[in-house]
């Protein structure tokens, strides 16, 4: 019972920071494989709130086709994400 | 063999703090962030955590999947009493099918804003939000 509650707790912390590492993380290549990782742990979640069907939908399409897609976009334009420069000048106008 | 949850006080509690955290990580963002991958990556972030709300909404305390499987039926005879009783440990079956829905229609939106991204830089070469200035004045 207490160990349910356990695990439950460790899956939802997480997602959390595993949203906060896709959000941050400047290589975009990562941060996709980080939604494909939220992706994973919201079907354990489904099936443990009693929604086998929604979890296996998500499964196969948040986790595989959502990361395919992504990857596919990174190929076809640019891997890193830009370091934010300070503006030099005001922008003002 | 019924597989049937704990009991949710705390953790239901858990599951929409949870819920709520991860759309304001997403929201956060889709609206700083300037790269325009990075901005699809907070929509679907968002859209995770907007799917984990509607299913944790739809939970009742240590509930039962919402399938008249042959092994809960067993030899029951199906008459309306029993099926209203069977019902009675079932999760809510609605926010289930609207999330189905909702994670299909999910992946076309962030296909369609993909193929956007890519248009755009094959037209300006870059995907700072900032240097794209067409509309702008």
């Amino acid at each position: 019972m207490i160990i349910y509650i356990i695990l439950l707790l460790f899956l939802l912390l997480l997602m959390i920071g595993t949203a906060i590492y896709s959000i941050v993380q400047r290589d975009l290549l990562y941060a996709v494989i980080g939604t494909g990782v939220i992706s994973l742990i919201l079907s354990i979640l489904f099936l443990f709130l009693q929604a086998p069907d929604v979890a296996l939908t998500e499964a196969a399409i948040g986790v595989a086709l959502t990361t395919i897609v992504f990857i596919i976009t990174i190929r076809n334009t640019v891997r890193f994400e830009e370091e934010p420069k300070r503006p030099s000048k005001p922008a003002s106008k | 063999m019924e597989f049937k949850l704990f009991d949710l006080s705390i953790v239901e509690y858990a599951f929409f703090i949870t819920a709520v955290l991860i759309i304001l990580i997403g929201l956060y963002g889709a609206l700083v962030k300037k790269t325009l991958i990075k901005i699809v990556i907070g929509l679907s972030v968002l859209d995770a955590g907007i799917n984990l709300l509607l299913i944790s909404v739809g939970y009742v305390k240590s509930g039962t999947a919402p399938i008249f499987s042959p092994a809960l039926i067993k030899d029951m005879p199906l008459t309306l009493e029993n099926i209203k009783k069977l019902s009675e440990g079932m999760v809510d079956p609605v926010p289930q099918a609207l999330v189905l829905t909702a994670i299909v229609i999910g992946f076309g939106v962030t296909a369609v804003a993909l193929s956007l991204v890519i248009r755009l830089y094959r037209h300006h070469h870059t995907l700072n939000i900032d240097e794209i200035k067409n509309l702008k004045w």
